[in-house]
């Protein structure tokens, strides 16, 4: 599935294929987990495991069409969760009183995802030009000033109107008033509407999403550019477009994610989206394997759950989360086991 | 007379990021990978020194040099174990197994030193030498003079020895240098070597002006030495230097006059902004994509 120079037959067959196993595996998770939550048999830690799950699944999806997909490495995808996830805390905790829980979470997803898609494409003008790793760099920086941003926000309302501050809070609240955005402390007090249902269902979104983009004119485009610049460039494709395009629904996506993320918990800080939080979901994505949206799906599932499943190891959990992670790549680089793969991949067909 | 006091306090941080960015850009310059497990070889310096300058009280410098030879130790291994089976891997590969050696020494740390911060002894005496009406700690002074004998020693040795010579080789064309004799992957470990034992250098300092040791002691200061050996031009000795300097300074003059809590952004602000300018950093070969 990685380039599209295959025969075309094979395209179309194969991409039928991929794009109905996402689907069946998403949905099959879905209906088990619900039976299982019904049944009362998850254990309260699973339970709320399970709407952070569908938002790193969302997040890692559109990475991978970043990094994947668009082939640039991208640093600061937390960055762009937390564009969502305030936005979004800030539309649920304004329309508290006049909107019932299920349409106030899908405006919260939508208003987070737009405005986060207008922030990817305003940091994507200059991001674009660069390449490679000063690309990957520049996204870091990027996602760590959209954190400290963040943290030094103020934003209240109470009966006189919507207040905004930046640095230090210089306003006083009339009675009744609330913070909904409370600068380094983050959100406080955000009702929690978020639920697994809208979880997969924002999951499937963003599949039916990627999977169009991919198989578009537009994706043929992306990830031509992807292949080869100069050649993409030579037949009319425009790289800046095409990249940009990429870019921003990724950011889209990671925003929507991060409306879902912020809404699912009572207290959300911007430090919990520095970049380690972006390189968790870069390793989820390359690890399923670049381009390769089931993958995604499998290694972010396996990935978020692993540290969790070494709970009964205690202390040792995330250094044994460490050496799989090195293990991994160690033995899915190994040229020896490559070719042998190879071989039996090539005997299979 | 502030402004002074507090460029040069930015000079002696802009050292410590300028030793860190070295090990960045020598190890990229050769080796062509992000090492994002560097930040962390810091963080392990600096509990190795702790250790033997605390609890086996060992002289000052003989204290310094076992932490500099601990670090020089695990940069290799890590090299050995972790990097040197992905030669040919893609560097995404790399990056991520370089993520994973950071979690591993960080979580390591945790387990065998414990999360609780550990209090780094005073070294340097706090005095404060007094020209006029500036006065410079003397801690600042010995911060900037190190760097400014690592960065002469560097130079020499990249420049004036054979081995300097077989590493610029390698980092223009691997190929090449093996056909001409030289032991690429002896060259890759070295760096590693010399990396890391600068980290411990950088480490010394680090926690000589900010005297707590935890271990997640290295990141930040990883990530901002990373962003200056970007901001230099990554692969270029001398722009570490002049990205770790500038990166200092423009940090400590926006905390003494714009904001303390937007610092950061300023500094990675300025970063995204040179390089939108000059794409490879400021002292960066541009080099053009043949067709």
């Amino acid at each position: 599935m990685k380039n599209s120079k295959g025969i075309f037959g094979y395209l179309l067959d194969s991409r039928h294929r991929s794009r109905t196993i996402s689907y069946t595996m998403v949905i099959a998770a879905y209906i088990i987990l619900e039976v299982l939550l019904h049944s009362g048999s998850l254990s309260n830690l699973f339970q709320g495991l399970l709407v952070p799950a569908t938002c790193y699944l969302v997040a890692a999806i559109g990475l991978n069409l970043n990094v994947g997909v668009s082939g640039e490495l991208n640093l600061g995808q937390a960055g762009f969760m937390a564009v969502g996830a305030f936005s979004g805390v800030c539309v649920s905790g304004l329309l508290a009183g006049t909107l019932p829980a299920i349409p106030r979470l899908i405006l919260a997803i939508i208003v987070g995802m737009l405005l986060t898609a207008g922030v990817g494409f305003l940091i994507g003008i200059p991001v674009l030009k660069l390449q490679g790793d000063y690309l990957a760099i520049v996204t870091l920086a990027f996602g760590q000033i959209v954190m400290n941003l963040i943290m030094n926000l103020y934003v209240a309302f109470d009966s006189t109107g919507i207040k905004v501050s930046f640095v230090e809070s210089r306003f006083d609240l009339e009675p009744g008033g609330k913070f909904l955005i409370n600068g380094p402390m983050g959100a406080t007090g955000t009702e929690r509407i978020a639920t697994f249902t809208a979880g997969t269902i924002l999951v499937l979104f963003a599949l039916v999403v990627v999977y169009n983009l991919i198989y578009s004119r537009n994706g043929r485009a992306i990830m031509a550019a992807r292949d080869n610049r100069i050649a993409a460039e030579s037949i009319g494709i425009n790289i800046a477009n095409t990249k940009m395009m990429a870019f921003v629904i990724s950011a889209a996506l990671a925003g929507a994610a991060g409306a879902l993320y912020g809404l699912n918990y009572s207290t959300m800080v911007a430090s919990k989206f520095d970049y380690n939080t972006s390189i968790l979901i870069l390793v989820y994505v390359v690890l399923g394997g670049l381009g390769n949206i089931n993958g995604t799906l499998i290694s972010t599932v396996v990935l978020f759950l692993l540290p969790q499943l070494l709970r009964g190891l205690q202390d040792y959990r995330m250094l044994i989360y460490a050496v799989i992670l090195i293990v991994i790549m160690l033995v899915t680089n190994n040229n020896v086991l490559k070719t042998k793969m190879g071989s039996l991949r090539r005997k299979k067909a | 007379m502030r402004f002074l006091s507090n460029l040069v306090t930015g000079l002696g941080l802009g050292s410590v990021y300028a030793i860190i960015a070295l090990g960045y850009t020598m190890v990229y310059g050769i080796a062509k990978m992000l090492n994002f497990a560097h930040g962390d070889v810091i963080m392990v310096g600096a509990y190795i020194a702790f250790f033997a300058l605390n609890r086996f009280s060992l002289p000052l410098i003989p204290g310094i040099l076992v932490a500099v030879l601990g670090c020089t130790v695990l940069g290799v291994v890590i090299e050995r174990l972790a990097y040197k089976p992905l030669r040919q891997a893609s560097s995404l590969a790399v990056l991520i197994t370089a993520i994973g050696v950071s979690y591993f020494l960080q979580n390591g740390a945790q387990l065998l030193w414990s999360a609780s911060p550990k209090m780094f002894p005073a070294i340097i005496s706090s005095g404060a030498l007094k020209i006029g009406n500036l006065s410079i700690a003397y801690l600042t002074l010995v911060t900037i003079a190190t760097c400014i004998v690592v960065m002469i020693c560097l130079t020499l040795f990249i420049n004036r020895t054979k081995t300097g010579s077989a590493m610029r080789a390698c980092s223009e064309d691997k190929d090449a240098a093996r056909l001409m004799g030289i032991n690429v992957n002896g060259i890759i470990s070295l760096t590693f070597a010399i990396g890391s034992g600068l980290a411990a250098v950088a480490a010394v300092l680090l926690c000589a002006n900010y005297p707590t040791v935890t271990p997640t002691l290295g990141s930040m200061p990883g990530i901002k030495a990373f962003t200056a050996a970007v901001f230099g031009g990554i692969g270029s000795i001398p722009g570490a230097l002049l990205g770790g300097l500038l990166l200092g300074i423009i940090e400590i003059l926006s905390k003494a006059y714009i904001s303390t809590q937007l610092s950061d952004v300023i500094v990675f602000g300025v970063l995204i902004v040179i390089l939108l300018v000059k794409p490879a950093g400021l002292l960066g070969k541009k080099i053009n994509e043949k067709v």
